[in-house]
């Protein structure tokens, strides 16, 4: 078991709750911190996430956009751009080994077949000069030492696994002639070549026509399913969330402030930024009406305000929340929330 | 496709028709005397003088005197020098020669530019990014004839005329072009390096080789092979200066004694070629885009 450098305390501590959940969890991330060191000084951008998520079972992970989520993602993949990207603490473990101290080659050969990741804009994701086919047959003959007809079969049976149409006829296709969503399928196809244990999905569905966006989403959520993966989502679509999750981990700048079973947070959230997420989630009954929008911007994270970083836009903010970090509290054995005023909260709604 | 080679090769006409109508205007055109120094000591005599005006059209007005020479090299016939000489069996002879020198420096220009540039380009402010900017700027900043001569101070003149023999030249020719490449190939790799699809390929799990090899290189090159295809033709008229360093025949050696004697002919023949061949090689990079990039579809 690692030890983890926890940098708000400066000393080494070892959660006990969250070492507890680590033998199941099948991706366990602690204490994560990552900074970018540019010329323009150096952002925090990562201030101590964890999360984890089992085999079988679907995290969303929650949070405005320029918190942190597709950081962490990366950290989690080692995809980072180093430099800017370093991380400076923190740990993450994959079936309980750890991935951040393990070799190059070792983290390249988790990467697709033990981890997996498919990203917001396909267009972009794919290599725009090579066909697709040869973009999924080539994993599974460089990591797989299939034979060209072996590989080229098994690619035509992942592209309808995805469901795309004459996947046969489509394999010499390049990226710019598909639509939108068949080229998200691809990319799904793609990760799902190795046979990964975990996916993770960042914002899937962002880059698509509101009518494809369901689809896709029905479809990962089929695989999820299927092949019992672990699925770390990320969106911002919360009502994606209501229907896939099993659970969701709500990040603020560079932080999971609120993390526990999907249902229990949205009947009753234990942070006030899950709160005013919540509120902003356009909702039938209040059709017409002006959308709820959380007031004021995410703080900068070259200049991340002292005290709770979201005191600024808070509503229930007090003296002490300017002063002192709130840490992660469990709340039960499955929850916890960063927030000074939790209890109060919870008892108010 | 089709269509789109047709409409190509079809607007190549009136640039064709253009360029080579100047370049006759500015050989015929220049007030000197053609048959000055041509009889020895002597003015040449009056009957000469009258067979040669005939035999090259030259009592016709300039618009007429080009289109009568157009109308022969259709036909082939490149015309004769002064002397009586086929100016395409010289032609024949030098062309292959400066097209075998224009191919090595080309070769050498890709080879070593493209090499140092996705060396510099992975690693851009390190030290071989630093050694190779001053080693181009040295380059750049150079004119041609001087890296020529230390070139030949060191190595001499070639021997002969093989590929071998002219990897010297090639390299002086070349070195223009290499320092273009070099940064061409720098620029294009140390924007992709960063692209989404170069991500992808890492999240993939494939060998670092494969994503800098395949991924990465096969998306940055498209600039660079575009420029080695005009260049080609850029190269051969270029010789003629690297051909007169390194005394090598080839059509640049031939144009140049040619300007001095005012062989019109000759000079008008070699770069009504060298036109054509830059106009069918900015053809051919066009084409080769499309094929390059599958995004590019003409039609
Ligand atoms: N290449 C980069 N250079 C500097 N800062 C970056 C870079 N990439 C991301 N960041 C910073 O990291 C923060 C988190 O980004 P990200 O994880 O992409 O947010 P999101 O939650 O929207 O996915 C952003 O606010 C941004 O300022
Ligand atoms: S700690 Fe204070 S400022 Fe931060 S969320 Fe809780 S109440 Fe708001
Ligand atoms: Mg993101």
């Amino acid at each position: 078991m690692s030890t983890v450098y926890d940098g708000e305390s400066g000393e080494f501590v070892p959660p006990q709750e969250i070492a507890a959940a680590q033998d199941e969890s099948l991706l366990q991330v602690l204490g994560l911190q990552v900074e970018f060191r540019t010329r323009d000084g150096v952002a925090k951008v990562l201030n101590g996430v964890s999360y984890h998520v089992n085999a079988g079972e679907t995290l969303a992970v929650l949070g405005e956009s320029g918190s942190g989520k597709s950081v962490t993602a990366q950290a989690i993949m080692g995809i980072l751009d180093t430099p800017p990207a370093f991380v400076t603490g923190g740990s993450v473990t994959f079936k309980g080994e750890e991935l951040l101290t393990a070799s190059a080659e070792r983290r390249r050969m988790v990467r697709g077949e033990g981890i997996a990741m498919i990203f917001q804009d396909a267009l972009s994701a794919l290599n725009p000069v090579f066909t697709v086919g040869f973009q999924i047959a080539e994993q599974l003959r460089l990591r797989r030492g299939m034979g060209k007809a072996q590989a080229r079969a098994a690619a035509i049976e992942l592209l309808e696994q995805v469901r795309i149409p004459h996947a046969a006829g489509r394999f010499g296709d390049y990226p710019h002639q598909f639509s939108g969503g068949m080229r998200q399928r691809v990319m799904i196809a793609m990760a799902l070549a190795l046979d990964p244990e975990v996916l993770i999905a960042d914002e899937p569905t962002t880059a698509l026509d509101v009518t494809v966006q369901a689809q896709i989403m029905d479809l990962l959520a089929e695989i999820q399913r299927e092949r019992a993966m672990g699925l770390v989502l990320i969106t911002h679509d919360l009502g994606v969330v209501a229907e896939v999750a099993d659970r969701i981990a709500v990040m603020y700048a560079g932080r999971i402030v609120e993390s526990g079973g999907a249902r229990e947070i949205y009947r009753r959230p234990g942070h006030p930024y899950t709160v005013a997420l919540l509120e902003s989630l356009p909702r039938l009954d209040l059709k017409g009406q002006q959308l709820n929008t959380i007031k004021g911007l995410p703080p900068s994270l070259t200049d991340i305000p002292p005290g709770c970083p979201f005191h600024p836009r808070c509503r229930l903010a007090q003296d002490i929340c300017r002063r002192q970090v709130p840490e992660p509290v469990p709340l039960d054995a499955a929850r916890s929330s960063a927030c000074h005023f939790t209890g109060e909260l919870m008892d108010r709604v | 496709m089709g269509r789109y080679v047709l409409r190509r090769l079809l607007q190549l006409i009136p640039v064709f028709l253009g360029t080579t109508f100047i370049i006759y205007t500015l050989v015929w055109a220049i007030p000197v005397d053609p048959f000055a120094g041509k009889c020895g000591q002597r003015p040449c005599p009056p009957a000469y003088v009258a067979a040669m005006r005939a035999k090259f059209n030259l009592d016709d007005n300039l618009f007429v005197q080009y289109v009568k020479y157009l109308g022969r090299l259709f036909t082939g016939d490149f015309g004769q020098t002064f002397s009586g000489t086929d100016v395409s069996t010289l032609i024949a002879n030098a062309y292959p020669i400066t097209v075998r020198l224009a191919v090595v420096a080309l070769v050498i220009e890709a080879l070593v530019g493209m090499t140092a540039g996705v060396l510099t380009g992975l690693r851009k402010n390190g030290f071989a990014d630093n050694l190779v900017l001053v080693a181009t700027l040295m380059l750049i900043s150079l004119p041609v004839f001087v890296t020529g001569y230390i070139l030949r101070g060191l190595f001499g003149t070639p021997r002969g005329t093989s590929f071998v023999d002219l990897i010297v030249p090639g390299i002086v020719l070349g070195s223009l072009s290499m320092a273009y490449v070099s940064r061409l190939t720098r620029t294009s790799i140390a924007e992709n390096r960063r692209a989404d699809f170069v991500r992808t390929a890492i999240a993939k799990g494939l060998p670092t080789s494969r994503v800098v090899g395949v991924h990465l290189l096969r998306n940055s090159v498209i600039p660079v092979i575009t420029f080695l295809g005009t260049d080609l033709g850029a190269l051969m008229g270029g010789a003629i200066v690297t051909e007169g360093v390194f005394n090598i025949r080839g059509i640049g050696g031939l144009v140049f004694t040619n300007i001095q004697q005012q062989q019109g002919v000759v000079v008008t023949g070699v770069v009504t070629l060298l036109v054509l061949v830059y106009l069918v090689m900015s053809l051919v990079v066009d084409l080769l885009y499309a094929v390059l990039d599958p995004r590019i579809r003409y039609e």
